[in-house]
């Protein structure tokens, strides 16, 4: 499966359209472009595994990408030392006795026969297990938000290298995507959609209210970075002394050689992931996904375990949309639970899929550069073309005011329409699986 | 004395909001299980077809406020339903017409159809917020309370008051009324009845000679009305935010699920047990437990689950039917 000289060519209309940002913009916008368009093809390409390969509807890509977040606030933020003495070992416990509750509960379903006694020992255990989970976790959580609540109030991460928690971003999200799959795969494939959607938002719903482990929405802001920060460079004078003698302004310089230093990060992430799945597509893994996602009867038919494969490209998927999260946040410098929008981080995400062509490993990288573009550019654009629909109408007519304070939403409409359109006329995308 | 003030405190906090938020399920619940039983798809879009309903429908409400039209005690927004029903069918048929029938003529598998209502949903999304924008938006006029809590102690003489918006009340009546005309409508007028047949089988409806595209126009005509009733009945209840309606989608798909996809009394049961399940587990029992036990003083409030996690209920309610019962309480269909 190589790329064909369309391909390319699509790849080239894409990244010129990034350049032109470059030259007529600023190259600093160009590149925060070029970055987050990284990311989001990762995110992509992890959803494309899910949909692509294997036909399953993920609608809680938020939910694995803000895991990966917290992955990155857990695995590179100093820890606190207050909180963990005020509670942090209190919270492993009762986070471990509530663990223990759900599995002495399967474990309970599973041995004892069935009938009203199983029922109410069930509920028994779990009430019970529920009870002394609170009692344990409340004073722990408690003791440990009020450590410095204004600046601190968490538990802090290990303080390692923050390149660390891309794996254990991807791994957090391997976990969630465990236990929805274990529940909802084999059912209907709406289920999962469902099933997902709702995992990420409790996901959301946990960063957003657990202050001991996030600081919910007081954000966890300056988390360390993999790269030199901009200030080092403006003080040390090699940098300030070369930039100069090429002709560069030293403050822009060094935010740009900030923005290239994350690129290389992440490209290097990019070609990996995509050489990986590339690999996995043409294997005869690949071929045994295809073919159950085309005929799941016939691949059962042929002794495949249908839901253990599906199972395993979900927990697959939902772990590179993880590592995307921890990748974003490491990007961001800060985590903040309420900037995750369905919208944005689900179903934009599905967009590039589609747009770009599912089952494609390059098709979903393009879509995720291209609909990151779009994204972008869509509310500067249908600001420019509200301001020419509206020209002719005085000032201070209220319709006029009103479509230009409503530009903003134009994005939403413009993402519907492509998928909608792509989805008639070109349902297979614009490279298409081959 | 103590156990009738426990009552009373309970009805106040859980028993009059979970039979509103209830009822609000139902009705969204009741057009998520009509497509899925006719058209054969989940319709992500609904949660923002309620949105556009409600929306319309406030469109036309504060006209009316505009020309001094008023419905004595009971809100404007009533006399407005009407007309945003007729906007929200014009656009869902429009919808249909212009995406949906080409993949029905093609036979698209049913998870194509739940990506093409995702688009839908994007569009709807953003028609609601470039035409209203996304702040909050209040519409209720009329009488605020049908028995507020001091004159509830006045005459019971009790400590506790109970409170009863009379938006609350206006939602269950309203939706009892809708229902009942909906079961009618499905049992015993002919279009209805071809409704069902279409829903059970749909190669022996089209071989009696139902016309399919009529079934699914009328279809969508219905479910237009009841996501405009819903989406208006909660806007009036709590108030109007786009994002919100889009939330509601995750409790009306559970309450959908929990009744049996394609089972219209299915969906008013889940509607009711998704809604109870999210007050009581989110209500801090403090107060009841006090007139209970009156020796007991709790140190906490006693609440189960902060509000924040009500989603989390549903969806808990959701996983553990989908694991004992895939089919839902009342059997509907499931592949």
């Amino acid at each position: 499966m190589t790329l064909t000289s369309r391909d390319i060519f699509l790849f080239f209309i894409v990244f010129a359209l990034i350049g032109a940002t470059g030259f007529f913009q600023s190259w600093n916008v160009a590149l925060g472009i070029f970055n987050m368009g990284l990311i989001s093809a990762i995110m992509a390409l992890g959803v494309n595994m899910q949909w692509g390969y294997a036909g399953l509807f993920n609608i809680g890509v938020m939910g694995f990408v803000a895991l990966g977040g917290l992955g990155a606030v857990i695995v590179s933020m100093p820890p606190v030392n207050d909180a963990w003495a005020a509670g942090g070992l209190r919270v492993i416990f009762a986070l471990l006795i509530g663990i223990a509750t759900l599995v002495a509960a399967t474990q309970l379903w599973k041995r004892m026969e069935k009938g009203a006694i199983r029922a109410f020992a069930l509920i028994v255990v779990l009430v019970a297990g529920f009870f002394i989970f609170r009692a344990v976790f409340d004073p722990a959580v408690e003791a440990i938000e009020a450590v410095n609540p204004a600046n601190l109030g968490y538990l802090g991460g290990l303080g390692l290298p923050v390149i660390l928690s891309w794996p254990v971003g991807a791994v957090l999200a391997a976990g969630a995507a465990w236990l929805v799959g274990k529940t909802a795969l084999g059912l209907r494939s709406d289920y999962l959609a469902i099933a997902t959607l709702g995992i990420s938002e409790i996901i959301i719903a946990v960063l957003k209210n657990e202050d001991w482990l996030s600081r919910g929405v007081k954000n966890v802001i300056g988390i360390p970075r993999p790269v030199p920060y901009e200030i080092d460079l403006q003080k040390s004078e090699t940098f300030v002394e070369r930039t100069t003698s090429w002709g560069f302004d030293p403050v822009i310089a060094s935010s740009i050689t900030v923005k290239l230093a994350y690129a290389g990060l992440f490209l290097t992430v990019l070609i990996l992931l995509l050489w990986l799945s590339q690999a996995a597509l043409s294997s005869p893994w690949g071929r045994m996904m295809r073919a159950i996602r085309d005929n799941e009867v016939a691949a059962e038919a042929m002794g495949k375990n249908v839901t253990a494969r599906h199972l395993q490209i979900f927990i697959l998927g939902s772990a590179v949309c993880g590592l995307a999260g921890a990748m974003m946040t490491t990007l961001d410098g800060q985590l903040t639970p309420s900037s995750y929008q369905p919208l944005r981080f689900t179903f934009l995400v599905w967009v590039m899929v589609i747009v770009g062509g599912s089952g494609n490993n390059f098709g979903a990288v393009l879509g995720g550069f291209l609909i990151w573009y779009l994204w972008v550019m869509v509310e500067p654009f249908g600001l420019i073309l509200i301001q020419t629909i509206t020209a002719g109408m005085s000032d201070g007519y209220w319709l006029k005011d009103h479509l230009l304070d409503s530009a903003a939403h134009m994005r939403l409409l413009t993402m519907g329409l492509i998928l909608l359109l792509v989805l008639r006329f070109s349902p297979r995308g614009l490279i298409p699986e081959r | 004395m103590d156990l009738l003030n426990a009552l009373v405190a309970l009805a106040n906090f859980v028993i009059v909001p979970g039979l509103a938020y209830g009822s609000q399920l139902a009705l969204g619940a009741l057009g998520v299980t009509l497509i899925y039983g006719i058209l054969r798809f989940s319709n992500f879009a609904h949660g923002d077809t309620m949105a556009f309903g409600a929306m319309s429908t406030i469109l036309f409400t504060w006209w009316l406020q505009s020309m001094g039209v008023s419905f004595g005690p009971l809100p404007t927004a009533l006399l407005a339903l009407p007309v945003g029903i007729a906007a929200t069918a014009l656009l869902v048929l429009l919808i249909d017409k212009s995406v949906y029938r080409f993949y029905r003529e093609q036979k698209a598998k049913p998870v194509i159809l739940v990506i093409i209502s995702m688009g839908v949903m994007f569009v709807m999304n953003g028609l609601v917020r470039f035409i209203i924008g996304v702040d909050d938006q209040r519409f209720a006029d009329g009488e605020r309370f049908i028995i507020t809590a001091r004159e509830f102690k006045e005459m019971t003489g009790l400590d506790e008051g109970l409170a009863i918006k009379s938006t609350a009340a206006l939602t269950v009546v309203v939706a009892i009324i809708v229902v009942a005309f909906l079961f009618w409508f499905l049992n015993k007028t002919r279009t209805g009845k071809s409704m069902r047949a279409f829903s059970d089988n749909e190669d022996l409806a089209l071989l009696s000679g139902i016309n399919p595209e009529r079934v699914v126009m009328i279809t969508w005509i219905i479910v237009a009305g009841l996501a405009t009733i819903a989406g208006v009945l909660y806007g009036l209840d709590k108030s109007f935010k786009p994002f919100t309606y889009f939330q509601l989608l995750l409790p009306i798909f559970a309450a959908a699920i929990v009744g049996g996809l394609g089972s219209p009394i299915g969906a008013i049961a889940g509607g009711f047990v998704i809604a109870f399940s999210e007050v009581l587990i989110t209500y801090a029992f403090k107060k009841v437990a006090g007139y209970v036990f009156p020796a007991w003083e709790p140190d906490g409030l006693i609440q189960l689950l902060s509000t924040d996690y009500k989603f989390a209920v549903s969806f808990s309610i959701l996983i553990i039917v989908l694991l004992f019962r895939p089919t839902g309480l009342f059997r509907g269909k499931a592949l």
